[in-house]
Protein backbone atom coordinates (compact mmCIF):
# COMPACT_ATOMS: atom_id res chain seq x y z
CA UNK A 1 0.00 0.00 0.00
CA UNK A 2 2.77 2.36 0.96
CA UNK A 3 4.71 1.84 -2.29
CA UNK A 4 1.54 2.56 -4.26
CA UNK A 5 1.12 5.91 -2.58
CA UNK A 6 4.74 6.60 -3.37
CA UNK A 7 4.23 5.83 -7.06
CA UNK A 8 1.22 8.12 -7.12
CA UNK A 9 3.26 10.96 -5.67
CA UNK A 10 6.20 10.23 -7.94
CA UNK A 11 4.13 10.26 -11.11
CA UNK A 12 2.36 13.41 -10.05
CA UNK A 13 5.81 14.96 -9.78
CA UNK A 14 6.68 13.70 -13.27
CA UNK A 15 3.50 15.22 -14.71
CA UNK A 16 4.26 18.48 -12.95
CA UNK A 17 7.78 18.61 -14.34
CA UNK A 18 6.46 17.91 -17.86
CA UNK A 19 3.99 20.77 -17.42
CA UNK A 20 6.91 23.03 -16.52
CA UNK A 21 8.64 22.22 -19.83
CA UNK A 22 6.83 24.94 -21.77
CA UNK A 23 7.64 27.52 -19.10
CA UNK A 24 11.27 26.42 -19.16
CA UNK A 25 11.35 26.58 -22.96
CA UNK A 26 10.02 30.13 -23.08
CA UNK A 27 12.45 31.18 -20.35
CA UNK A 28 15.41 29.62 -22.18
CA UNK A 29 14.41 31.18 -25.49
CA UNK A 30 14.16 34.62 -23.90
CA UNK A 31 17.42 34.26 -21.99
CA UNK A 32 19.47 32.99 -24.90
CA UNK A 33 18.12 35.43 -27.47
CA UNK A 34 18.49 38.46 -25.22
CA UNK A 35 21.86 37.42 -23.78
CA UNK A 36 23.28 37.02 -27.28
CA UNK A 37 21.52 39.91 -28.96
CA UNK A 38 21.50 42.72 -26.43
CA UNK A 39 25.31 43.10 -26.14
CA UNK A 40 25.50 43.67 -29.90
CA UNK A 41 22.74 46.27 -29.69
CA UNK A 42 24.72 48.01 -26.95
CA UNK A 43 27.94 47.91 -28.93
CA UNK A 44 26.32 49.27 -32.08
CA UNK A 45 24.14 51.67 -30.11
CA UNK A 46 20.50 50.80 -29.63
CA UNK A 47 19.13 53.85 -31.45
CA UNK A 48 21.66 53.52 -34.24
CA UNK A 49 20.78 49.85 -34.64
CA UNK A 50 17.02 50.39 -34.79
CA UNK A 51 16.96 53.63 -36.81
CA UNK A 52 20.07 53.20 -38.97
CA UNK A 53 19.20 53.20 -42.66
CA UNK A 54 22.34 51.40 -43.75
CA UNK A 55 23.15 47.71 -43.42
CA UNK A 56 26.75 47.18 -44.51
CA UNK A 57 28.25 44.36 -42.47
CA UNK A 58 31.59 44.64 -44.30
CA UNK A 59 31.98 48.23 -43.14
CA UNK A 60 30.64 47.44 -39.69
CA UNK A 61 27.53 49.53 -40.29
CA UNK A 62 24.52 47.80 -38.81
CA UNK A 63 21.20 49.59 -39.15
CA UNK A 64 18.11 47.43 -39.46
CA UNK A 65 15.53 50.11 -40.24
CA UNK A 66 15.31 48.94 -43.88
CA UNK A 67 14.42 45.45 -42.70
CA UNK A 68 11.95 46.69 -40.08
CA UNK A 69 10.22 48.85 -42.67
CA UNK A 70 10.42 46.01 -45.20
CA UNK A 71 8.74 43.59 -42.79
CA UNK A 72 6.03 46.13 -41.98
CA UNK A 73 5.33 46.97 -45.64
CA UNK A 74 5.22 43.35 -46.75
CA UNK A 75 2.97 42.43 -43.84
CA UNK A 76 0.67 45.38 -44.49
CA UNK A 77 0.42 44.31 -48.13
CA UNK A 78 -0.39 40.75 -47.09
CA UNK A 79 -3.12 42.02 -44.76
CA UNK A 80 -4.59 44.26 -47.49
CA UNK A 81 -4.81 41.27 -49.83
CA UNK A 82 -5.52 38.44 -47.43
CA UNK A 83 -8.01 39.97 -44.99
CA UNK A 84 -10.83 41.00 -47.38
CA UNK A 85 -10.65 37.74 -49.31
CA UNK A 86 -10.35 35.75 -46.10
CA UNK A 87 -13.35 37.43 -44.48
CA UNK A 88 -15.47 37.05 -47.62
CA UNK A 89 -14.54 33.37 -47.81
CA UNK A 90 -15.37 32.80 -44.15
CA UNK A 91 -18.75 34.52 -44.65
CA UNK A 92 -19.34 32.12 -47.50
CA UNK A 93 -18.34 29.15 -45.36
CA UNK A 94 -20.52 30.17 -42.41
CA UNK A 95 -23.58 31.69 -44.07
CA UNK A 96 -23.84 30.61 -47.72
CA UNK A 97 -22.16 27.27 -48.18
CA UNK A 98 -24.54 24.41 -49.08
CA UNK A 99 -24.13 21.58 -46.57
CA UNK A 100 -23.10 19.11 -49.24
CA UNK A 101 -19.94 20.94 -50.27
CA UNK A 102 -19.07 22.31 -46.83
CA UNK A 103 -16.91 19.41 -45.70
CA UNK A 104 -14.64 19.26 -48.75
CA UNK A 105 -14.24 23.05 -48.70
CA UNK A 106 -13.39 23.02 -45.00
CA UNK A 107 -10.82 20.32 -45.66
CA UNK A 108 -9.43 22.47 -48.46
CA UNK A 109 -8.87 25.46 -46.18
CA UNK A 110 -7.15 23.18 -43.69
CA UNK A 111 -4.99 21.87 -46.50
CA UNK A 112 -4.09 25.46 -47.40
CA UNK A 113 -2.77 25.81 -43.84
CA UNK A 114 -0.83 22.57 -44.07
CA UNK A 115 1.15 23.30 -47.24
CA UNK A 116 4.79 23.92 -46.20
CA UNK A 117 6.15 27.42 -46.65
CA UNK A 118 8.90 26.20 -49.00
CA UNK A 119 6.25 24.88 -51.35
CA UNK A 120 4.50 28.27 -51.24
CA UNK A 121 7.86 29.91 -51.83
CA UNK A 122 8.59 27.64 -54.77
CA UNK A 123 5.16 28.35 -56.24
CA UNK A 124 5.89 32.07 -55.82
CA UNK A 125 9.26 31.67 -57.49
CA UNK A 126 8.02 29.83 -60.57
CA UNK A 127 4.55 31.38 -60.98
CA UNK A 128 4.18 34.70 -59.19
CA UNK A 129 7.62 36.17 -59.94
CA UNK A 130 7.33 35.84 -63.75
CA UNK A 131 3.71 37.04 -63.59
CA UNK A 132 4.74 40.08 -61.56
CA UNK A 133 7.56 40.80 -63.98
CA UNK A 134 5.00 41.06 -66.81
CA UNK A 135 2.60 43.01 -64.61
CA UNK A 136 5.42 45.42 -63.71
CA UNK A 137 6.29 45.88 -67.36
CA UNK A 138 2.66 46.61 -68.10
CA UNK A 139 2.46 49.19 -65.31
CA UNK A 140 5.69 50.75 -66.49
CA UNK A 141 4.38 51.10 -70.03
CA UNK A 142 1.06 52.47 -68.87
CA UNK A 143 2.35 54.92 -66.24
CA UNK A 144 6.04 55.59 -66.94
CA UNK A 145 6.04 58.55 -64.54
CA UNK A 146 4.74 56.53 -61.60
CA UNK A 147 6.77 53.39 -62.27
CA UNK A 148 10.20 54.32 -63.65
CA UNK A 149 10.97 50.62 -64.12
CA UNK A 150 8.97 47.43 -64.08
CA UNK A 151 11.34 45.56 -61.80
CA UNK A 152 12.37 41.95 -62.23
CA UNK A 153 9.42 40.37 -60.44
CA UNK A 154 11.18 39.83 -57.12
CA UNK A 155 9.39 42.56 -55.27
CA UNK A 156 7.47 43.78 -52.29
CA UNK A 157 4.22 43.25 -54.21
CA UNK A 158 5.08 39.62 -55.01
CA UNK A 159 5.93 38.92 -51.38
CA UNK A 160 2.70 40.58 -50.24
CA UNK A 161 0.57 38.54 -52.63
CA UNK A 162 2.24 35.30 -51.59
CA UNK A 163 1.92 36.11 -47.88
CA UNK A 164 -1.67 37.15 -48.45
CA UNK A 165 -2.31 33.64 -49.78
CA UNK A 166 -0.50 32.09 -46.85
CA UNK A 167 -2.47 33.91 -44.15
CA UNK A 168 -5.84 33.06 -45.74
CA UNK A 169 -6.39 29.88 -43.71
CA UNK A 170 -5.61 31.69 -40.44
CA UNK A 171 -8.08 34.46 -41.23
CA UNK A 172 -10.75 32.09 -42.55
CA UNK A 173 -10.50 29.74 -39.56
CA UNK A 174 -10.77 32.39 -36.84
CA UNK A 175 -13.36 34.54 -38.64
CA UNK A 176 -15.60 31.57 -39.39
CA UNK A 177 -15.46 30.48 -35.75
CA UNK A 178 -16.24 34.03 -34.63
CA UNK A 179 -19.22 34.30 -37.00
CA UNK A 180 -20.58 30.96 -35.85
CA UNK A 181 -20.24 32.04 -32.21
CA UNK A 182 -22.72 34.89 -32.77
CA UNK A 183 -26.13 33.77 -31.44
CA UNK A 184 -28.47 32.94 -34.33
CA UNK A 185 -31.26 35.09 -32.93
CA UNK A 186 -29.21 38.18 -33.84
CA UNK A 187 -29.40 37.09 -37.45
CA UNK A 188 -33.02 35.96 -37.22
CA UNK A 189 -34.06 39.16 -35.49
CA UNK A 190 -32.52 41.19 -38.26
CA UNK A 191 -34.28 39.10 -40.90
CA UNK A 192 -37.57 39.52 -39.05
CA UNK A 193 -37.14 43.28 -39.20
CA UNK A 194 -37.03 42.99 -42.97
CA UNK A 195 -33.31 43.17 -43.60
CA UNK A 196 -31.90 41.02 -46.39
CA UNK A 197 -29.57 38.07 -45.79
CA UNK A 198 -26.56 40.20 -46.77
CA UNK A 199 -27.57 43.21 -44.72
CA UNK A 200 -28.08 40.99 -41.68
CA UNK A 201 -24.65 39.44 -42.12
CA UNK A 202 -22.66 42.58 -42.74
CA UNK A 203 -24.55 44.95 -40.44
CA UNK A 204 -25.44 42.64 -37.54
CA UNK A 205 -23.48 39.39 -37.46
CA UNK A 206 -20.02 40.66 -38.43
CA UNK A 207 -20.09 43.66 -36.06
CA UNK A 208 -21.09 41.23 -33.29
CA UNK A 209 -18.17 38.99 -34.21
CA UNK A 210 -15.78 41.93 -34.37
CA UNK A 211 -13.32 41.02 -31.66
CA UNK A 212 -12.90 37.49 -32.98
CA UNK A 213 -12.34 38.82 -36.48
CA UNK A 214 -9.73 41.28 -35.22
CA UNK A 215 -7.99 38.52 -33.26
CA UNK A 216 -7.78 36.57 -36.51
CA UNK A 217 -6.27 39.54 -38.33
CA UNK A 218 -3.67 40.01 -35.60
CA UNK A 219 -2.82 36.29 -35.78
CA UNK A 220 -2.43 36.75 -39.53
CA UNK A 221 -0.06 39.66 -38.92
CA UNK A 222 1.98 37.40 -36.65
CA UNK A 223 2.18 34.71 -39.31
CA UNK A 224 3.10 37.16 -42.04
CA UNK A 225 5.80 38.95 -40.08
CA UNK A 226 7.38 35.67 -38.95
CA UNK A 227 7.31 33.95 -42.34
CA UNK A 228 10.77 33.33 -43.65
CA UNK A 229 11.42 30.88 -46.43
CA UNK A 230 8.57 31.85 -48.73
CA UNK A 231 9.51 35.53 -48.47
CA UNK A 232 13.18 34.93 -49.16
CA UNK A 233 12.34 33.14 -52.38
CA UNK A 234 10.32 36.00 -53.89
CA UNK A 235 11.19 39.31 -52.22
CA UNK A 236 14.54 40.09 -53.84
CA UNK A 237 16.17 40.70 -50.45
CA UNK A 238 18.05 43.94 -51.18
CA UNK A 239 19.20 45.43 -47.86
CA UNK A 240 18.16 49.01 -48.54
CA UNK A 241 15.23 51.21 -47.68
CA UNK A 242 12.19 50.09 -49.74
CA UNK A 243 11.88 52.19 -52.89
CA UNK A 244 8.63 51.02 -54.45
CA UNK A 245 6.17 48.18 -54.59
CA UNK A 246 7.76 46.75 -57.73
CA UNK A 247 11.24 46.75 -56.18
CA UNK A 248 12.86 44.22 -53.89
CA UNK A 249 12.79 44.41 -50.11
CA UNK A 250 14.41 42.46 -47.32
CA UNK A 251 12.50 41.48 -44.21
CA UNK A 252 13.86 40.89 -40.70
CA UNK A 253 13.45 37.14 -41.09
CA UNK A 254 15.22 37.09 -44.46
CA UNK A 255 18.11 39.10 -43.05
CA UNK A 256 18.78 36.40 -40.46
CA UNK A 257 18.62 33.39 -42.76
CA UNK A 258 20.56 34.89 -45.64
CA UNK A 259 23.58 36.09 -43.69
CA UNK A 260 23.73 33.74 -40.72
CA UNK A 261 25.54 31.12 -42.76
CA UNK A 262 28.76 33.10 -43.06
CA UNK A 263 28.50 35.81 -40.39
CA UNK A 264 31.10 36.06 -37.62
CA UNK A 265 31.69 38.20 -34.52
CA UNK A 266 29.72 41.43 -34.34
CA UNK A 267 27.95 40.72 -37.64
CA UNK A 268 26.64 37.45 -36.23
CA UNK A 269 25.56 39.10 -33.01
CA UNK A 270 23.83 41.84 -35.00
CA UNK A 271 21.85 39.12 -36.79
CA UNK A 272 20.84 37.60 -33.46
CA UNK A 273 19.86 41.11 -32.36
CA UNK A 274 17.69 41.23 -35.51
CA UNK A 275 16.06 38.08 -34.19
CA UNK A 276 15.50 39.80 -30.85
CA UNK A 277 13.70 42.69 -32.55
CA UNK A 278 11.53 40.19 -34.45
CA UNK A 279 10.87 38.29 -31.22
CA UNK A 280 9.75 41.47 -29.45
CA UNK A 281 7.38 42.26 -32.35
CA UNK A 282 5.93 38.76 -32.04
CA UNK A 283 5.57 38.99 -28.27
CA UNK A 284 3.62 42.23 -28.65
CA UNK A 285 1.38 40.59 -31.27
CA UNK A 286 0.82 37.48 -29.12
CA UNK A 287 -0.03 39.64 -26.17
CA UNK A 288 -2.63 41.56 -28.15
CA UNK A 289 -4.18 38.31 -29.38
CA UNK A 290 -4.44 37.04 -25.80
CA UNK A 291 -6.00 40.32 -24.76
CA UNK A 292 -8.51 40.27 -27.64
CA UNK A 293 -9.46 36.67 -26.93
CA UNK A 294 -10.01 37.46 -23.28
CA UNK A 295 -12.23 40.37 -24.25
CA UNK A 296 -14.27 38.34 -26.73
CA UNK A 297 -14.56 35.59 -24.11
CA UNK A 298 -16.03 38.01 -21.62
CA UNK A 299 -18.65 39.45 -23.92
CA UNK B 1 -32.36 29.68 -43.65
CA UNK B 2 -33.98 31.32 -46.63
CA UNK B 3 -34.03 28.04 -48.51
CA UNK B 4 -37.79 28.06 -48.66
CA UNK B 5 -37.81 30.98 -51.04
CA UNK B 6 -37.84 29.88 -54.60
CA UNK B 7 -35.08 30.93 -56.90
CA UNK B 8 -37.37 33.38 -58.61
CA UNK B 9 -38.25 35.11 -55.36
CA UNK B 10 -34.59 35.28 -54.48
CA UNK B 11 -33.73 36.93 -57.79
CA UNK B 12 -36.51 39.42 -57.28
CA UNK B 13 -35.30 40.18 -53.78
CA UNK B 14 -31.79 40.81 -55.02
CA UNK B 15 -33.04 43.10 -57.77
CA UNK B 16 -34.89 45.14 -55.16
CA UNK B 17 -31.75 45.39 -53.03
CA UNK B 18 -28.78 46.07 -55.31
CA UNK B 19 -26.47 46.56 -52.30
CA UNK B 20 -27.22 43.03 -51.14
CA UNK B 21 -26.66 41.72 -54.64
CA UNK B 22 -23.22 43.33 -54.76
CA UNK B 23 -22.28 41.92 -51.34
CA UNK B 24 -23.48 38.47 -52.36
CA UNK B 25 -21.41 38.61 -55.54
CA UNK B 26 -18.38 39.79 -53.55
CA UNK B 27 -18.73 36.88 -51.12
CA UNK B 28 -18.97 34.43 -54.00
CA UNK B 29 -15.99 36.05 -55.69
CA UNK B 30 -13.89 35.84 -52.52
CA UNK B 31 -14.72 32.20 -51.91
CA UNK B 32 -14.14 31.19 -55.51
CA UNK B 33 -10.81 33.05 -55.56
CA UNK B 34 -9.61 31.27 -52.41
CA UNK B 35 -10.42 27.81 -53.70
CA UNK B 36 -9.17 28.55 -57.22
CA UNK B 37 -5.82 29.63 -55.80
CA UNK B 38 -5.54 26.40 -53.84
CA UNK B 39 -6.53 24.25 -56.79
CA UNK B 40 -4.23 26.13 -59.14
CA UNK B 41 -1.27 25.76 -56.77
CA UNK B 42 -1.74 22.02 -56.37
CA UNK B 43 -2.50 21.31 -60.01
CA UNK B 44 0.40 23.48 -61.22
CA UNK B 45 2.92 21.69 -59.04
CA UNK B 46 1.55 18.25 -59.89
CA UNK B 47 1.49 18.91 -63.63
CA UNK B 48 5.03 20.26 -63.68
CA UNK B 49 6.48 17.88 -61.13
CA UNK B 50 5.08 14.44 -61.83
CA UNK B 51 6.90 14.00 -65.19
CA UNK B 52 10.23 14.44 -63.36
CA UNK B 53 9.56 11.76 -60.76
CA UNK B 54 12.29 9.45 -62.07
CA UNK B 55 13.86 6.47 -60.33
CA UNK B 56 17.20 8.31 -60.15
CA UNK B 57 15.52 10.83 -57.88
CA UNK B 58 15.05 8.07 -55.34
CA UNK B 59 18.53 6.56 -55.45
CA UNK B 60 20.14 6.05 -52.07
CA UNK B 61 22.97 8.51 -52.53
CA UNK B 62 22.88 12.15 -53.44
CA UNK B 63 25.20 13.15 -56.24
CA UNK B 64 25.42 16.39 -58.18
CA UNK B 65 23.96 14.50 -61.14
CA UNK B 66 20.80 12.96 -59.72
CA UNK B 67 20.00 15.45 -56.89
CA UNK B 68 18.35 12.49 -55.18
CA UNK B 69 15.80 13.24 -52.51
CA UNK B 70 16.11 9.84 -50.82
CA UNK B 71 18.70 10.85 -48.16
CA UNK B 72 16.60 13.89 -47.31
CA UNK B 73 13.49 11.71 -47.07
CA UNK B 74 15.27 9.30 -44.71
CA UNK B 75 16.49 12.25 -42.63
CA UNK B 76 12.94 13.56 -42.47
CA UNK B 77 11.73 10.22 -41.10
CA UNK B 78 14.52 10.15 -38.49
CA UNK B 79 13.88 13.78 -37.57
CA UNK B 80 10.15 13.14 -37.19
CA UNK B 81 10.76 10.08 -35.03
CA UNK B 82 13.23 11.85 -32.74
CA UNK B 83 11.10 14.97 -32.33
CA UNK B 84 8.00 12.93 -31.52
CA UNK B 85 9.98 10.78 -29.07
CA UNK B 86 10.79 13.95 -27.12
CA UNK B 87 7.65 16.01 -27.54
CA UNK B 88 4.84 13.43 -27.35
CA UNK B 89 5.50 12.06 -23.81
CA UNK B 90 6.27 15.56 -22.57
CA UNK B 91 3.17 17.04 -24.13
CA UNK B 92 0.86 14.24 -22.96
CA UNK B 93 2.21 14.31 -19.39
CA UNK B 94 1.90 18.08 -19.26
CA UNK B 95 -1.70 17.88 -20.46
CA UNK B 96 -2.45 15.16 -17.90
CA UNK B 97 -1.16 17.46 -15.20
CA UNK B 98 -3.24 20.38 -16.46
CA UNK B 99 -6.49 18.41 -16.81
CA UNK B 100 -6.33 15.72 -14.13
CA UNK B 101 -4.17 17.09 -11.34
CA UNK B 102 -4.03 20.88 -11.28
CA UNK B 103 -6.72 22.61 -9.28
CA UNK B 104 -8.99 24.91 -11.21
CA UNK B 105 -8.02 28.57 -11.02
CA UNK B 106 -4.47 27.71 -10.01
CA UNK B 107 -2.13 30.65 -10.75
CA UNK B 108 0.51 28.32 -12.12
CA UNK B 109 -1.98 27.06 -14.70
CA UNK B 110 -2.29 30.59 -16.03
CA UNK B 111 1.48 30.79 -16.42
CA UNK B 112 1.60 27.50 -18.31
CA UNK B 113 -1.27 28.56 -20.54
CA UNK B 114 0.43 31.87 -21.30
CA UNK B 115 3.74 30.20 -22.14
CA UNK B 116 2.17 27.58 -24.42
CA UNK B 117 0.28 30.34 -26.23
CA UNK B 118 3.54 32.24 -26.58
CA UNK B 119 5.31 29.16 -27.91
CA UNK B 120 2.66 28.52 -30.53
CA UNK B 121 3.02 32.09 -31.82
CA UNK B 122 6.81 32.14 -32.14
CA UNK B 123 7.92 31.98 -35.79
CA UNK B 124 10.11 29.09 -36.82
CA UNK B 125 13.13 31.27 -37.58
CA UNK B 126 13.24 32.35 -33.92
CA UNK B 127 13.18 28.67 -32.92
CA UNK B 128 16.01 28.15 -35.37
CA UNK B 129 18.05 30.95 -33.81
CA UNK B 130 17.42 29.62 -30.32
CA UNK B 131 18.29 26.07 -31.35
CA UNK B 132 21.51 27.31 -32.88
CA UNK B 133 22.47 29.29 -29.77
CA UNK B 134 21.45 26.67 -27.22
CA UNK B 135 21.72 23.15 -28.65
CA UNK B 136 24.33 23.73 -31.34
CA UNK B 137 26.66 26.15 -29.56
CA UNK B 138 26.09 26.13 -25.81
CA UNK B 139 25.56 22.39 -25.48
CA UNK B 140 28.17 21.83 -28.17
CA UNK B 141 26.17 19.38 -30.28
CA UNK B 142 27.14 21.08 -33.53
CA UNK B 143 24.84 20.97 -36.56
CA UNK B 144 23.12 17.66 -35.91
CA UNK B 145 19.85 15.81 -36.31
CA UNK B 146 19.59 15.76 -32.51
CA UNK B 147 19.83 19.56 -32.23
CA UNK B 148 17.22 19.87 -34.97
CA UNK B 149 14.92 17.36 -33.28
CA UNK B 150 15.11 19.12 -29.92
CA UNK B 151 14.36 22.46 -31.59
CA UNK B 152 11.37 21.00 -33.42
CA UNK B 153 10.10 19.23 -30.32
CA UNK B 154 9.80 22.59 -28.53
CA UNK B 155 8.01 23.91 -31.58
CA UNK B 156 5.38 21.14 -31.66
CA UNK B 157 5.00 20.88 -27.87
CA UNK B 158 2.13 23.42 -27.62
CA UNK B 159 0.27 21.67 -30.46
CA UNK B 160 0.43 18.27 -28.76
CA UNK B 161 -0.38 19.74 -25.34
CA UNK B 162 -3.47 21.53 -26.61
CA UNK B 163 -4.80 18.54 -28.58
CA UNK B 164 -4.26 16.19 -25.64
CA UNK B 165 -5.89 18.64 -23.24
CA UNK B 166 -8.94 18.92 -25.47
CA UNK B 167 -9.36 15.18 -25.80
CA UNK B 168 -8.76 14.54 -22.08
CA UNK B 169 -11.40 17.12 -21.26
CA UNK B 170 -13.88 15.42 -23.59
CA UNK B 171 -13.64 12.16 -21.60
CA UNK B 172 -16.82 12.13 -19.45
CA UNK B 173 -16.30 12.45 -15.70
CA UNK B 174 -18.48 9.37 -15.17
CA UNK B 175 -15.57 7.25 -16.52
CA UNK B 176 -13.29 8.62 -13.81
CA UNK B 177 -15.90 8.25 -11.10
CA UNK B 178 -16.63 4.69 -12.18
CA UNK B 179 -12.96 3.83 -12.01
CA UNK B 180 -12.56 5.43 -8.58
CA UNK B 181 -15.69 3.65 -7.43
CA UNK B 182 -14.17 0.31 -8.38
CA UNK B 183 -11.23 1.14 -6.14
CA UNK B 184 -8.64 2.21 -8.70
CA UNK B 185 -6.15 4.91 -7.73
CA UNK B 186 -5.73 8.17 -9.58
CA UNK B 187 -2.74 7.00 -11.60
CA UNK B 188 -4.46 3.76 -12.64
CA UNK B 189 -7.55 5.74 -13.62
CA UNK B 190 -5.50 8.11 -15.76
CA UNK B 191 -3.51 5.44 -17.58
CA UNK B 192 -6.13 2.69 -17.85
CA UNK B 193 -9.35 4.62 -18.30
CA UNK B 194 -8.90 8.25 -19.31
CA UNK B 195 -5.89 8.07 -21.60
CA UNK B 196 -7.15 5.15 -23.76
CA UNK B 197 -10.44 6.94 -24.39
CA UNK B 198 -8.52 10.03 -25.45
CA UNK B 199 -6.20 8.25 -27.90
CA UNK B 200 -7.90 9.25 -31.20
CA UNK B 201 -7.75 12.95 -30.33
CA UNK B 202 -4.13 12.71 -29.25
CA UNK B 203 -3.28 10.79 -32.41
CA UNK B 204 -4.89 13.47 -34.59
CA UNK B 205 -2.69 16.05 -32.82
CA UNK B 206 0.44 13.96 -33.27
CA UNK B 207 -0.24 13.59 -36.97
CA UNK B 208 -0.74 17.35 -37.32
CA UNK B 209 2.62 17.76 -35.57
CA UNK B 210 4.20 15.38 -38.10
CA UNK B 211 2.86 17.62 -40.84
CA UNK B 212 4.57 20.62 -39.28
CA UNK B 213 7.87 18.75 -38.88
CA UNK B 214 7.84 17.57 -42.49
CA UNK B 215 7.21 21.08 -43.78
CA UNK B 216 9.66 22.89 -41.52
CA UNK B 217 12.67 24.67 -43.00
CA UNK B 218 13.70 27.82 -41.17
CA UNK B 219 14.08 26.14 -37.79
CA UNK B 220 16.34 23.46 -39.24
CA UNK B 221 18.79 25.30 -41.49
CA UNK B 222 21.01 26.37 -38.61
CA UNK B 223 20.34 23.49 -36.25
CA UNK B 224 20.38 20.32 -38.34
CA UNK B 225 22.35 21.86 -41.17
CA UNK B 226 22.14 21.24 -44.88
CA UNK B 227 24.36 18.23 -45.63
CA UNK B 228 22.75 16.19 -48.39
CA UNK B 229 23.29 12.72 -47.01
CA UNK B 230 22.14 10.49 -44.19
CA UNK B 231 24.52 11.00 -41.24
CA UNK B 232 26.05 7.99 -39.51
CA UNK B 233 24.59 9.01 -36.16
CA UNK B 234 22.09 11.47 -34.74
CA UNK B 235 25.03 13.75 -33.91
CA UNK B 236 25.68 14.24 -37.62
CA UNK B 237 24.25 16.95 -39.82
CA UNK B 238 21.62 16.19 -42.44
CA UNK B 239 18.94 18.06 -44.36
CA UNK B 240 15.29 17.14 -44.30
CA UNK B 241 13.10 17.12 -47.39
CA UNK B 242 11.86 20.69 -46.94
CA UNK B 243 15.40 22.04 -46.51
CA UNK B 244 16.48 19.97 -49.52
CA UNK B 245 13.64 21.52 -51.50
CA UNK B 246 14.72 25.04 -50.48
CA UNK B 247 18.31 24.39 -51.49
CA UNK B 248 17.33 22.97 -54.88
CA UNK B 249 15.04 25.92 -55.61
CA UNK B 250 17.44 28.62 -54.43
CA UNK B 251 20.47 27.15 -56.20
CA UNK B 252 18.42 27.16 -59.37
CA UNK B 253 20.49 24.36 -60.94
CA UNK B 254 18.00 21.54 -60.44
CA UNK B 255 14.64 23.08 -61.21
CA UNK B 256 13.22 19.83 -62.62
CA UNK B 257 14.15 17.95 -59.48
CA UNK B 258 12.81 20.84 -57.39
CA UNK B 259 9.40 20.42 -59.06
CA UNK B 260 9.47 16.70 -58.38
CA UNK B 261 10.53 17.26 -54.76
CA UNK B 262 7.68 19.72 -54.35
CA UNK B 263 5.30 17.00 -55.53
CA UNK B 264 6.65 14.55 -52.96
CA UNK B 265 6.41 17.15 -50.17
CA UNK B 266 2.90 18.13 -51.20
CA UNK B 267 1.70 14.53 -51.40
CA UNK B 268 3.22 13.77 -47.99
CA UNK B 269 1.61 16.77 -46.33
CA UNK B 270 -1.78 16.23 -47.99
CA UNK B 271 -1.68 12.58 -46.98
CA UNK B 272 -0.76 13.43 -43.40
CA UNK B 273 -3.52 16.05 -43.14
CA UNK B 274 -6.13 13.69 -44.56
CA UNK B 275 -5.09 10.97 -42.13
CA UNK B 276 -5.43 13.38 -39.22
CA UNK B 277 -8.86 14.42 -40.46
CA UNK B 278 -10.02 10.80 -40.80
CA UNK B 279 -8.90 9.99 -37.26
CA UNK B 280 -10.52 13.12 -35.86
CA UNK B 281 -13.75 12.18 -37.65
CA UNK B 282 -13.70 8.71 -36.14
CA UNK B 283 -13.30 10.43 -32.78
CA UNK B 284 -16.44 12.49 -33.20
CA UNK B 285 -18.39 9.41 -34.33
CA UNK B 286 -17.36 7.32 -31.33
Amino acid sequence: MKSKAWTEKFMQGVFFIAACASVLAVALICIFLFANGVPAMKEIGFVKFITGEMWKPNNKIFGILPMIVGSIYVTAGAILIGVPIGILTSVFMAMYCPKRIYKPLKAATELLAGIPSVVYGFFGLVVLVPAMRDFGKMLHNAFPALFPSGGNGNSMLTASVLLGMMILPTIIGTTEAAIRAVPTHYYEGSLALGATHERSIFRIVIPAAKSGVIAGIVLGIGRAIGETMAVIMVAGNQARMPVGILKGVRTLTANIVIEMGYATDLHREALIATGVVLFVFILIINFSVALLNRRSGRE
Amino acid sequence: MSNRNTLKQKMKNYLNHPGSLIMMLLVMFGAILTFLVLIFLIVYILVHGVPYLKPSLFSLHYTSENASLMPALINTVIMTGLSLLIAVPLGIFAAIFLVEYAKRGNKFMGVIRLTTETLSGIPSIVYGLFGMLFFVNTLGWGFSLLAGAFTLSIMILPLIMRQTEESLKSVPDSYREGSFGLGAGKLRTVFRIVLPSAVPGILAGVILAIGRIVGETAALMYTAGTVAKVPSSVMGSGRTLAVHMYNLASEGLYMDQAYATAVVLLVLVVGINTLSGVIAKRLTKA
